[in-house]
């Protein structure tokens, strides 16, 4: 436990220290969520359609982008080795450097997303449940994620490669977050989609560290 | 049997060109990989042989 | 038992694989010829036209095999991914490399039948239908364990990474499956369901099957000789290989 929350501690520290690297994806996220109404065109009924499906996947992109140097600068400079080596199963320093992951890259993105839902002409009720999947959903997205980057540490070409590997995985944590938020505008309640957002997420806690570490220790053979 | 000719048949009541289009493009497809897995299968052969060659050719 | 367990692993050994797959894959080869013919005659001239859809149903003899098998050769692949890992055999990882264009071919395959089926049937090329977008969503996940097998070059490192990939495709695909579902009723698009045929006539089930067995032994008779050439590119420099009979010339 001590252990995971140094990893966590060191990785926050890291990314305080290059803010850039965080609002950057922020920035993003942003600018991809208002480049729709532009191609599509000011009409609300409209907008209020699309906005869950837009801004869900504009922060499956946006949780993407950071997805490279979760594991890459480590990697780099040897820290990963060490802990690989340490006393301390390496699956539970995994875990801290994911939950780092989405505090640095989710949870900003949650915080966001109701800023930008209001250009959406979203009610205030479906911001509540708009925020809520992502809080429940970006997690998934880190989760997923790590086992990609893990996969792809140090090979030709991981950027692209990454989001092959990934973005086909994030499919159902897209359909239930956005999907929530279109059910309760709809009348018929997000309650279901929530509770399988909160399914998918205990999976992946549960499944994904081992995971990513099983491809972590590939990469460090 | 369900053909009074063969136009009859190649024309598959109207629906020639999906139903050909499908079993055509499967067969072809198929066809195209197994034969790609052969010519993998080939060059690989050629390859250990012309190092054997070699291996050969050095230790005379 | 343990006599049994150690003859299994024999053949886990590439010596011992090679020369038996280059015996096995004529006669699948041979099965694979026999069952398209069978299925082909079944489909194309026995089974009757179908009241509602007319000649056009017929696309289903290719369109559900295609289907079936690339779902199925994704769980060989992940069942050979988990062999690989557990017992660390060489071959293991090979095959599921074998397997996977493949695979990654009947997805397309059914794919374009579904689309030349759905035109006429429904009006449309694409259909957001729950078993359509599995199957698309199936393709990219075989296009992501190519891409990042073929991307890393150490072949033990790709086989490890691709079985990781397969394994949580694997345990991914149900879970899609059941999302894509639940999103296509939220939705009530597309209501129409492929293979819900108003009345499936026995000889049309029996077109059906025979076909999936072609692609069956189809596929193993690829895979065989595929997985040669890979053991090959990798263990050309082995003393075994040298000693092959269609070696020396």
């Amino acid at each position: 436990m001590n252990a995971f929350l140094s990893v966590l501690r060191r990785d926050l520290l890291l990314a305080a220290r290059r803010k850039s690297e965080v609002l950057t994806a922020l920035f993003f996220f942003m600018i991809v969520v208002s480049l729709f109404p532009l191609g599509i065109g000011p009409e609300t009924a409209l907008l209020r359609r699309i906005a869950p499906g837009v801004l869900w996947v504009a922060a499956l992109l946006a949780a993407m982008l950071s997805l490279n140097r979760l594991f890459a600068t480590d990697h780099q400079d040897g820290t990963l080795e060490q802990m690989a080596l340490s006393s301390t199963p390496l699956s539970v320093l995994v875990g801290g450097k994911v939950l780092a992951h989405w505090l640095t890259s989710g949870l900003p993105l949650v915080l966001l997303a109701p800023v930008l839902g209001l250009q959406f002409d979203l009610s205030s009720r479906a911001l509540g449940i708009l925020m809520l999947s992502l809080l429940l959903g970006t997690p998934i997205l880190s989760l997923i994620g790590a086992i990609g980057a893990a996969l792809t540490l140090g090979v030709r070409g991981g950027g692209v490669l990454l989001s092959l590997l990934v973005l086909p995985l994030y499919i159902p944590a897209l359909i239930f977050g956005a999907g929530a938020v279109e059910a309760d505008m709809a009348g018929l309640g997000a309650g279901g989609h929530l509770s399988l957002l909160g399914a998918l997420l205990a999976l992946g806690v549960f499944f994904a560290p081992w995971a990513a570490t099983a491809a972590l220790r590939l990469a460090l053979e | 049997m369900n053909w009074a000719s063969a136009s009859d048949f190649f024309a598959m009541g109207g629906y020639g060109l999906y139903v050909w289009g499908s079993f055509g493009l499967t067969f072809a497809a198929l066809a195209v990989e197994a034969a790609l897995a052969a010519g993998r299968l080939k060059t690989a052969r050629r390859r250990v042989r012309r190092e054997l060659a070699a291996d050969l050719d050095t230790q005379d | 038992m343990s006599q049994r367990l150690i003859n299994w692993f024999k053949f886990a050994s590439p010596a011992t694989f090679y020369p038996l797959a280059g015996k096995l894959w004529p006669w699948f080869a041979a099965l694979a010829a026999a069952f398209t013919l069978a299925g082909l005659w079944l489909g194309l001239f026995v089974a009757p036209t179908d009241f509602q859809q007319g000649e056009g149903y017929r696309i289903i003899f290719i369109h559900v095999p295609a289907s079936w098998m690339s779902m199925f050769i994704y769980c060989v692949m992940a069942f050979w991914a988990a062999m690989g890992l557990v017992f660390n055999t060489r071959l293991s990882g090979m095959m599921s490399a074998a397997l996977a264009p493949t695979g990654a071919l009947f997805a397309f395959l059914s794919l374009w039948t579904g689309a030349l089926w759905g035109k006429p049937m429904w009006g449309a090329w694409w259909v957001w239908d729950a078993r359509l977008t599995s199957e698309l969503i199936l393709f990219f996940l075989y296009l992501g364990y190519i891409a990042l097998t073929s991307a890393i070059d150490d072949p033990r490192r790709a086989d490890k990474a691709g079985a990781i990939v397969s394994l949580v495709g694997v345990i991914n695909v149900p879970i899609i499956y059941f999302s894509v579902k639940w999103w296509n009723t939220l939705h009530q698009g597309a209501s129409v369901s492929l293979t819900k045929a108003p009345s499936m006539a026995t000889t049309m089930l029996w077109g059906m099957l025979l076909m999936a067995l072609a692609f069956w032994m189809y596929t193993i008779a690829v895979a065989l000789c595929r997985v040669r050439a890979i053991i090959l590119e990798r263990e050309g420099r082995a003393q075994w290989v040298a000693e092959l009979p269609e070696m020396r010339t």
